[in-house]
């Protein structure tokens, strides 16, 4: 069970490009989405169904909103002023828009998020040959302490939404899902930095295949139910105003905010289940290493804190009275008990699930 | 199920004693109350994460107290370092409990009213209806009446799992009873199981006993280090048998690099079972317990016992044995005592000592011990002197030396007296007071003994459950309603609750009834 330290090296160059290709994929996206490109889009593909013409015309009324700056009025203007035409001949020329749904005006439009997709599928690979790497240098579970967990969840949280970009223009979650999966890397490399080695006899066992995992899969899951949520919160309160401050225009291109609340509720309510696989996987494997089910660990204790804030998550969303929005807040304590649990817990909260290594 | 009314008003005056049990029973029992109880427990549940609990570490919670003064006794005072068996965090539970009692009776008797019921029939207009679409009644081969189109839509709800009620015109269909059915099973199960917990502390116990390679450990309430029984333990059934340490293998790892050199690989204990007068050798290693009659044995700590041995002046031994010392660190630098109170002098002796598995020096020349495993021991101890207090009926702890009492020995210069010894070794106490040997270092291992006679039923209900929750959330309740008029057939449906497959599933059923048409 020699670790071969050449190999671990690899890992971490590739961890620093990855972090590296991550930084720039998070600048584009964040260009596209509060420049000029994620609002234009959708307003040249609405205008688009009158013909180039029209996607011309909002290309235009965008280059004079951008030109206005920080004069919101006026480009909300240009959108409804948009938005009317379309209805007006909705009908007419749905032939317009190509088979992508990308005309070419529309693609000069989002080129920031088109780089940024491809940046971040470059990240992927070079995530997911580190973990490769990792896994080859210590030939055992990638996941026994803080480290190599924040590493693997990160990379389900890029792969997950890369898959998704496949079936769905989710684009506008780009900077967002950038932004954490480098936050991430960052405190991989850093503050959770573990050198690859042996695993201690306390994990060495098959539940670490098990209970470990769907942790991780579970934390992806509610994490991006959160993201969902914040979006969510921010499209809600949009829709109650006029108009909106000049860089969060993009709020307006968004899929509704009932939309967003189911997509972020059908996550959470998988998210939950698996959470609850965790706890009581987590139960199973506690007999067999401590002698007991339940022991009021701390990592037991926080574990128990996300299960029952989540299902005060679903109670909450079936519970006539509560809006929309604060079910969303409950969903945000959730997320952050759960962060709390993997960071601080892991470090600083002594108890039996002292494995982080840091 | 659906949503609930929990609209809380207040309680209407004059209502009597009587009523004001009925009122509160009755918002108890409303999905707000469990909501808000939800989240109370979950705030009070954090506390025990911050503050030590005597379940874990009853040593830790004594030195915090007595650390903090009058805050330390507030705390244990509204019992935060027990927190969940504190009057409080009972509270929120027994009520959390009782709500979901009230909830579940009368939801289960609805439920099983729905589940009796016809399907509602359709609406008057089916158009209104939230998914709905029509397909033309004439067409090739389409059957001539209105009876035999119903009965292929009846045909095609049930194959899809649908219940089916026939009226003259329409047929009327439900799915997804299911759904309630599992979300009443899985509220059913989580009581289940905070039963089963609650048993378990009742009726089982854990013991703790320390074992040193080459000891043996006989299974009765004598043997035991430490043990705490549930109430109604018996201690009568404990059963009958003994277990020797063999061989202790530990290895740690001295290649990996920062946080990860010292950390442990491997703790292999070789026992032998023996019971009913045969003899098993088997392997007792971290997560993979010894079971034996109902009971579980587990490996949760080692350490290593120096063996020392004490003589007086004139070299009769007075002390002798394997001395339990605990580690401090990830090193294993380990403290432990010895007391001697028959030392063959006037007065008693004590020893407080400090193993080092592996001994080396820092810049200050101060001794430490810097791997874990036994490279270069070292047993360094100094040496008390008076009245050990052991006759004062406290009761002592074997890994502390009460030297209130006692003097510490010193060299003839002054300086306190260090006793250094590597295995083998001898040493002289000043004085006349006789001498210490080192003989040789054992292993020894830190078993936890438990018993729970209930546990084995937190399977089938964790299983329940799962499937309750899976159920409860996945399973889409509809209505579909099939009408037949005109020139035209009318297919509707309404979701009930969460169903992000309602209009897939309505166009497949138009279809299907199409497909069934054209093939007729
Ligand atoms: C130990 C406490 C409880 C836990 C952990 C718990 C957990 C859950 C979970 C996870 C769900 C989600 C299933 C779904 O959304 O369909 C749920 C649903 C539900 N629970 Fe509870 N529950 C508890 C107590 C209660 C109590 C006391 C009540 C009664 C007041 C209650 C009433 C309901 C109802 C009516 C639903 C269905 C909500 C819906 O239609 O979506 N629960 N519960």
């Amino acid at each position: 069970m020699n670790v071969n330290t050449l190999l671990a090296e690899w890992s971490d160059l590739l961890i620093y490009s990855a972090i590296a290709v991550y930084a720039i994929a998070f600048i584009m996206y964040a260009f596209d989405l509060f420049g000029p490109g994620f609002v234009g889009q959708i307003r040249s593909e609405e205008a688009g169904a009158r013909g180039s013409a029209g996607a011309v015309e909002a290309r235009a009324a965008e280059a004079q909103g951008a030109e206005r700056g920080a004069d919101a009025r006026s480009a909300a203007g240009a959108a409804s002023g948009a938005a009317t035409a379309v209805l007006d001949t909705a009908e007419a020329g749905s032939g317009a828009g190509d088979a992508d749904g990308e005309s070419p005006s529309v693609r000069a439009l989002r080129r920031w998020a088109r780089v940024g997709t491809a940046l971040t599928v470059i990240a992927v690979v070079l995530h997911l040959a580190a973990i490769v790497l990792r896994v080859a240098a210590v030939m055992r579970v990638p996941w026994s302490n803080l480290m190599e967990y924040a590493l693997i969840a990160s990379a389900f949280v890029a792969v997950g939404y890369v898959v998704l970009l496949l079936i769905r223009d989710v684009r506008f979650l780009g900077t967002l899902v950038t932004g954490a999966v480098l936050l991430t890397l960052g405190l991989c490399i850093t503050v959770f930095y573990t050198p690859a080695a042996g695993i201690i006899p306390a994990l060495d066992n098959y539940w670490i295949w098990i209970h470990v995992p769907i942790a991780i899969l579970s934390t992806v899951l509610l994490s991006l139910s959160a993201c969902m949520a914040v979006v969510q919160i921010v499209k809600a309160w949009s829709e109650g105003r006029e108009t909106v401050p000049g860089p969060l225009r993009f709020v307006r291109a968004l899929p509704s905010s009932t939309d967003l609340e189911k997509t972020s509720y059908r996550m959470a309510a998988v998210g939950f289940v698996t959470w609850t696989f965790t706890l009581v996987a987590g139960a199973f494997w506690a007999e067999i290493a401590w002698g007991r089910y339940w022991g009021w660990d701390a990592k037991e204790i926080w574990t128990f804190v996300v299960w029952v804030v989540y299902a005060a998550y679903l109670h909450a969303r079936a519970t006539r009275g509560w809006t929309a929005t604060r079910v969303a807040v409950l969903n945000l304590i959730g997320v952050a008990t759960i962060i709390f649990n993997a960071t601080i817990v892991n470090t600083y909260f002594d108890g039996l699930h002292s494995y982080a290594g840091v | 199920m659906g949503r609930e009314d929990t609209g809380a008003k207040a309680a209407p005056a004059d209502i009597g004693f009587v009523g004001m049990l009925r009122w509160a029973w009755r918002q108890l029992t409303t999905m707000r109350a469990a909501l808000i109880l939800l989240l109370v427990l979950a705030l009070a549940a954090i506390p025990g994460s911050l503050l030590p609990q005597r379940i874990q570490d009853p040593g830790t919670v004594a030195r915090f107290i007595e650390e903090n003064g009058a805050l330390g006794e507030f705390l244990d005072a509204v019992q935060l370092f027990d927190v969940y068996s504190s009057f409080w965090f009972s509270a929120v539970y027994i009520l959390l409990m009782v709500s979901l009692v009230g909830c579940i009776i009368p939801r289960t008797r609805q439920h099983w009213k729905a589940m009796r019921q016809r399907p509602p029939r359709a609406p008057r207009r089916l158009s209104r209806m939230p998914v709905h679409t029509t397909l033309p009644l004439s067409g090739e081969g389409a059957p001539r009446t209105r009876e035999e189109l119903l009965d292929r839509a009846e045909k095609v709800l049930r194959r899809s799992g649908y219940r089916v009620a026939r009226a003259e015109d329409h047929v009327a269909a439900e799915r997804g009873h299911l759904r309630e059915t599992g979300n009443l099973t899985f509220h059913v199960s989580i009581l289940a199981v905070v039963i089963v917990m609650a048993l378990g502390g009742l009726l089982g116990y854990s013991g703790q006993r320390v074992l040193v390679e080459g000891e043996t450990f006989s299974n009765s309430l004598v043997s035991y280090d430490s043990f705490e029984p549930g109430t109604y333990f018996d201690a009568d059934s404990l059963a009958d048998y003994r277990l020797t340490l063999d061989h202790f293998e530990t290895r740690w790892d001295d290649q990996a690099p920062g946080v990860q050199f010292g950390q442990p690989r491997q703790f292999d204990a070789t026992v032998t079972l023996s019971r009913d007068g045969e003899s098993r050798q088997m392997l007792l290693r971290p997560n993979e317990p010894v079971r034996v009659d109902g009971s579980r044995v587990y490996l949760l700590g080692n350490g290593y016992a120096p063996v020392i041995t004490v003589r007086d002046a004139a070299g009769e031994v007075t002390f002798s044995g394997p001395v339990v010392f605990l580690p401090q660190d990830g090193a294993n630098t380990s403290r432990g005592v010895v007391k001697v109170p028959d030392s063959g002098g006037p007065e008693q002796l004590g020893f407080v000592g400090i193993f080092l598995p592996t001994a080396a020096q820092n810049e200050d020349g101060e001794l430490y011990s810097e791997f874990a495993e036994l490279r270069n021991p070292l047993l360094v101890m100094s040496a008390y002197e008076g009245d050990l207090g052991l006759d004062s009926g406290v009761p002592q702890s074997v890994y502390e030396l009460d030297a209130d009492e006692m003097t510490e020995l010193a060299e003839p210069d002054g300086a306190p007296l260090q006793l250094v010894l590597q295995p083998g070794e001898t040493v002289e106490l000043p004085g006349e007071r006789g001498s210490v040997t080192l003989d040789e270092v054992r292993k020894y291992v830190g078993l936890d003994i438990r018993h729970d006679p209930v546990q084995v039923w937190m399977l089938p209900f964790t299983l329940a459950l799962f499937l309750g929750l899976a159920l409860s959330l996945f399973v889409p309740r509809r209505r579909v309603w099939v009408r037949v008029s005109g020139d035209e057939v009318e297919v509707a449906g309404l979701a009930r609750g969460e169903d992000p497959r309602v209009e897939v599933a309505v166009r497949e059923i138009a279809e299907k009834l199409d497909a069934a048409r054209e093939r007729a």
